[in-house]
This record gives C-alpha cells, structure tokens and sequence, in this order.
C-alpha cells in the first residue's frame, strides 16, 4: 500500500471532479460565445431542411422563455450545473415527451458493452504483439510477420469501419450490416439473441480493435527496448534463471507499467472514435443517438449524451489512476 | 506543408557525424513526407488542370461511374456521386483543405505547447502545478464529444474557424512532451552551465534548448496535425464541417447517407477515404521515423533486429 496515499486519492478526486467542472463549463460557455443562440440555430436548421418554418418567430421566443435564455447568464449557468449534478437533462426536443435520461439509458450498455469488450481485446492483442516486437528472443519469422498486424494503426476507426462494411458486408455478406441486433427477435437472455448481438457487433468491434491495436503495441515494443538494456537483465541472466522466467517477471511485468498511463490517456480518443463507429454500422449505442440527435438539432439530447460521454471517460480514467500505484510499488507520489 | 518544417529542421552542413549516417535521412520520414508532399502537389497542380468549380452540388450528372466502368464518360474521370458532383474536382478541393487543417491545427498548439511547456517545465513550481492540471484534463476529456457539442452550435463554419476550435484541444499533448523533455533536458551539464554564466533566461530557453528538442517537436507536431485532422474529419462526416466548402469528410458523410456502399458505388466513399488514409499513413511514417531519430535506442533495436 505504500504507493496509494492520502494525499495522492485526494488529489486524483480533485482532478476528476475539476475535469468535469471544466468539460460542462467549456460546454456551456463556448457556443454562448458564438453569434446568435441556440434557439435560433436550430430554427435556422429546421428551415434549412424543410423550407420554411411556420411563425419562426414565435416559436424562437416561446423557446427561448422555456428553456429561460432570457434569464441572467450566471442563473443560466448555476441552472445548468445544478441539472448536470442532478442528472435531470429534460426533454428531448425532436421526440418531445421522452426525456432525455431514458433515451441514453436504452443507449448506454450498448456503447459500454462495445467499448468494454474492444478496449480490453486490443490492449490485450497490442501489448503482447508490441512484447514480440520488442524481445530479443522472438523466433525470426514471429518477427517479420508482427508489423504486418500494424497495418490499420494510422487509419481512423471510421475508415477502417467504411472498409470493413465494404468487404465482410457488401462483397463477402457475412455480417449484417446495421443496427444492434436482428429486429424480428425480442431483447432477452435467450440463446438466439445473444448470438444476434454478437454477429451485429463483431464488425464495430473489429474496426476499433484493428485500428488501436498498433497505438498499444508501439508502446510496449518502446517499452521492451528501455528495459532490454536495464541492469538488472544482466544481472538475472548471469544468475542462470530461466529465459521464460527472465522474459515474463523481468522484461514483461516492467515493461507493462507505463501501459496503463497510454491506456488513461487514450481513453478519451478511444471514446471519440466509437462515437463514429456506431454511426457507420448504425449501432443502437450513444454514438448513434447523438448523430440522431444532430441531424435532429436536439440539443438536450447532445448535451446529455455528451456530458454522459465524459463523466464515463473521467471515471474510468480515476478508476485506472487508482490501481496504477498498487500495481507499480516503486512510484510513490508522496512529493513529485 | 509539413515536409517544409522537416527541411528546416535537417542537419546542420559541418563536418559529416561519425556514425555512418545521418539520423535526419531517416528512410521512414522521407517516405512519409513523400507521401505527404505528393498528396499536396498532385491536388495543388490538380487546380490548375480541372474545373474546381464542378466540386459543387447540380454541376455534372448524378451517379456516373469512373471512366472505365460501364457508362462512365472521361468527361467525369472518377465519376459523379447522388447530387451532381465530380469526385475528381471533389479531390483536388479536399485534399489541400484537410492539410490546411492540420497545419493550422498543428502551429497553432505548438505555438501553445512550447510556451506552456517550457513555462512548465523551466520555471517549475505553482506554473508547472497550473499548466500540468489543465493539461491533463484537456488529455482526459474525450475531445471529440465537446467538439461535436461546439460545432452543433456555430451555424456557419469556416475552415479556419473549425481548426481553431480543434486546436482548443490539441495543445495539450505538445505541452506535456515538451514539458518532460525541458525537465529532464534542465538539468544536464551544459543547461546548468549556462545558467552559471548568467544567461537571460530567454536565451537559454531559447538559444541552448530549443535547438535540441527537434526532433521532440516535429513529432509533437505531427502528433498534434494528425489528431487534428482526425477530429476535423471526424466532425465534417458528423455533417458539422463547414458547408460551404466541399470537404473529404463531407463527402464520406453523403456517400453514407446516400448508402453508397450497397449501391455498389464504390469510387463514391472509396477515393475520399483513400486520400485521408494516404494523409494518415504520410503523418504515421513521418512520425515513427521522428521518433527513431529522437531516440538512438529505437534506431539500434531496428537495425539489429533486421540483420
């Protein structure tokens, strides 16, 4: 325990609670900079896309009393942050009577489910494809085949999604090509659902896995160089031990570290990039929703799934920053 | 665009390093600017060769196909997609656009990533303690979602409007590399040296440790370039680029609305992707080969490990 101090979870739950307060003030603030207001944005929109708005101006300013625009900025904002800590985001302004938490409610395991299961499966892939790449024992020909698994790391995940779309649905037709599972079964615990839910998301999962893969596996092949040239790697192969042994409680378990700092720091990017991907295979997670939810110019909507978003990120983010110190007992954050 | 900060940033011409080669003739980094370069010059000599003007909506016919396929006319080389629009003319207009971006992007958080990493970093204490805390929480933030919200908003966005708006979260991974680097770079022999002679800060900054964190910041760069083309095409596929401009990720947005991939019309989502994976392939080459110049380790590990 020497690691996890007071001091050191104090101020991981100061950061968390500052990068929310930064990320919903940055939200509230910044389109409030811009001309014109939210209201008559998304009239504008509306016209844009049907022509012509019936009392436009009426309707600017019955919005405007209902979500209180002509209230004072400071109320506005102290309004604001009170429904975010509530987690009361409203209405949804295109189906009106739904309120917004239910529709992120029946959204949420989705992306959570995806994100959970990729993360965890490129991380995983990575780190041992980056092990490979790094130690010096690997076989020659292991070796010239891993950068061949790197392909896809400069591709976004989207583009990645458009091509694999294009393959595994258009020409091979091995996968459906949208939604989350097939619309003639009801969401259950039967055998058949579960099986749909898989084949709809192998190829969302596939897209940010195949695309992350590489960022993990760059990082633990750097890594592995660093700790080949230690010390105290001599120093165990003097002392006769086993190369499996040297290789996984030497080599590995230090290289391994500072891949969880890469993991809280690309959490957020990871997050991001889904957001696409469910639009491209049109999966029924936040991604989706949100995109919806723009088209649609409903704001509430996008400001929950938003705030949502990150208030998931930060968290795990504090989850991650928590365990690293029982993980590595040689940082201590007592002073810095 | 890029490969110009590259060139600035080359050898110097005294006499020739001991070791065989030069780290700057990095055969991974010519690639990557080469492919970078030939994006640019190929769209840029493009303008001068094709109508930019049939980039725009209703000026050629719907839906033709490439030259060569069936009903494809060399009218339209690489076709047409569903609201009149030639691909040709859409490439040569997006191609540049999306590099402006990340340039714009790119200079921009360095400019904000030196002066608050070396700030940081150099003058240490309650600065380091304010620039660190904001910095990580730009990195933790999921960018692209405050975006989304931001661009939701702003009704007319232009193309330098939407860098900036990227740029807000894009300085924060330069900062952190540069403030490290400046950590770490502080304490060695010829820094404290100077700082015995009773240089002004500025110039020891500036004068002594810039210079040897080039490679650091081309890749930082690079880093912060790439990541903002990746939101700026992020956002535009969302449908929340500027609409005025024809962009690459505008058009991989109409092709999926238009659900271009089970139509069979392949050259409609398939060329502007090709080119964004030619920019991202460029930027990746560009900075792994940085990266083994900044770093003699790595450098070692390739040449042994392929002989």
């Amino acid at each position: 325990m020497r690691g996890l101090t007071v001091g050191y979870v104090l101020h991981r739950l100061w950061m968390f609670v500052f990068t929310i307060w930064a990320s919903a003030t940055l939200m509230f603030f910044i389109p409030r900079l811009a001309p014109g207001d939210p209201v008559s944005a998304m009239v504008t929109r509306m016209s844009r896309q049907s022509g012509r708005v019936e009392g436009g101006a009426q309707l600017i300013a019955a919005w405007r009393e209902r979500f209180g625009l002509d209230d004072p900025l400071p109320v506005q904002y102290l309004r604001y942050l009170r429904s975010l800590v509530t987690f009361d985001f409203g209405y949804s302004l295109a189906q009106f009577p739904t309120e917004v938490g239910t529709m992120i409610g029946q959204a949420m395991p989705w992306t959570i489910g995806l994100l959970a299961v990729a993360t965890f499966l490129s991380f995983l892939a990575g780190t041992v494809i980056g092990a490979l790449m790094g130690w010096a024992g690997t076989p020659r020909v292991v070796r010239a085949l891993l950068p061949a698994s790197l392909t896809f790391t400069a591709v976004p995940f989207y583009i990645l999604g458009i091509f694999l779309v294009y393959v595994f649905v258009f020409i091979l037709g091995l996968f459906p090509i949208s939604g989350g599972y097939r619309s003639d079964l009801t969401p259950g615990f039967s055998l058949e659902f579960i099986n749909s839910v898989i084949q709809h998301s192998t190829l969302p999962a596939l897209s940010i896995i195949l695309a992350s893969m590489g960022f993990w596996a760059l990082g633990m092949r750097g890594m592995m160089i660093t700790v080949a040239g230690e010390d105290y790697l001599t120093l165990a192969r003097a002392k006769g031990l086993r190369p499996s042994r040297i290789l996984f409680r030497y080599e590995v378990r230090n290289a391994i570290l500072p891949q969880i700092t890469a993991l809280v720091l690309g959490l957020g990017g990871i997050v991001g990039g889904t957001v696409l991907v469910e639009y491209i295979f049109g999966y029924p997670g936040m991604g989706a929703l949100l995109y919806q939810a723009i088209n649609n110019s409903d704001f509430t909507v996008i400001q929950g799934i938003v705030f949502i978003l990150i208030l998931t990120t930060v968290t795990a983010v504090l989850v991650l920053d928590l365990i690293y110190p029982l993980l590595d007992p040689r940082i201590t954050y007592e002073r810095r | 665009m890029d490969t110009s900060v590259l060139d600035q940033a080359g050898p110097p011409e005294t006499a020739a390093p001991p070791r065989s080669a030069i780290p700057w003739l990095n055969r991974k980094l010519i690639a990557g600017s080469a492919l970078i370069g030939g994006v640019l010059l190929l769209t840029l000599l493009g303008r001068l060769f094709w109508n930019t003007d049939l980039a725009l909506a209703a000026s050629s016919p719907l839906n033709l196909p490439p030259f060569w396929a069936d009903g494809g006319t060399s009218a339209h080389p690489l076709g047409t997609e569903n609201s009149g629009r030639d691909m040709l003319a859409l490439l040569i207009v997006g191609g540049p656009t999306t590099l402006q971006i990340g340039l714009v992007v790119g200079v921009t958080s360095m400019v904000i990533g030196i002066v608050f990493g070396f700030a940081a970093g150099y003058l240490g204490g309650p600065v380091d303690a304010v620039i660190r805390t904001l910095s990580d929480t730009a990195l933790t933030i999921p960018s692209l979602a405050i975006l989304i919200v931001i661009s939701s908003y702003i009704r007319e966005m232009d193309v330098n409007t939407m860098a900036f708006v990227v740029a807000l979260f894009a300085w924060a991974g330069p900062t952190r590399v540069i403030r490290s680097q400046v950590l770490s770079m502080r304490e060695q022999g010829y820094v404290r040296m100077a700082r015995l002679t009773a240089l002004p800060t500025s110039h020891i900054m500036f004068k002594e440790m810039l210079p040897n964190l080039l490679p650091y910041l081309a890749a930082a760069f690079i880093g912060a370039a790439s990541g903002g083309i990746l939101a700026a095409v992020g956002l535009e596929a969302l449908g929340l680029g500027p609409q005025r401009v024809p962009t690459l990720g505008m058009t991989i947005s109409n092709a999926i609305q238009g659900s271009a991939i089970l139509r069979g019309m392949w050259w409609w989502w398939a060329l502007p992707t090709g080119i964004l994976v030619l920019i991202f392939i460029g930027l990746f080459l560009i900075a792994i080969g940085l990266d083994e110049v900044a770093n003699p380790r790595l450098r070692r590990a390739r040449k042994g490990g392929r002989r």
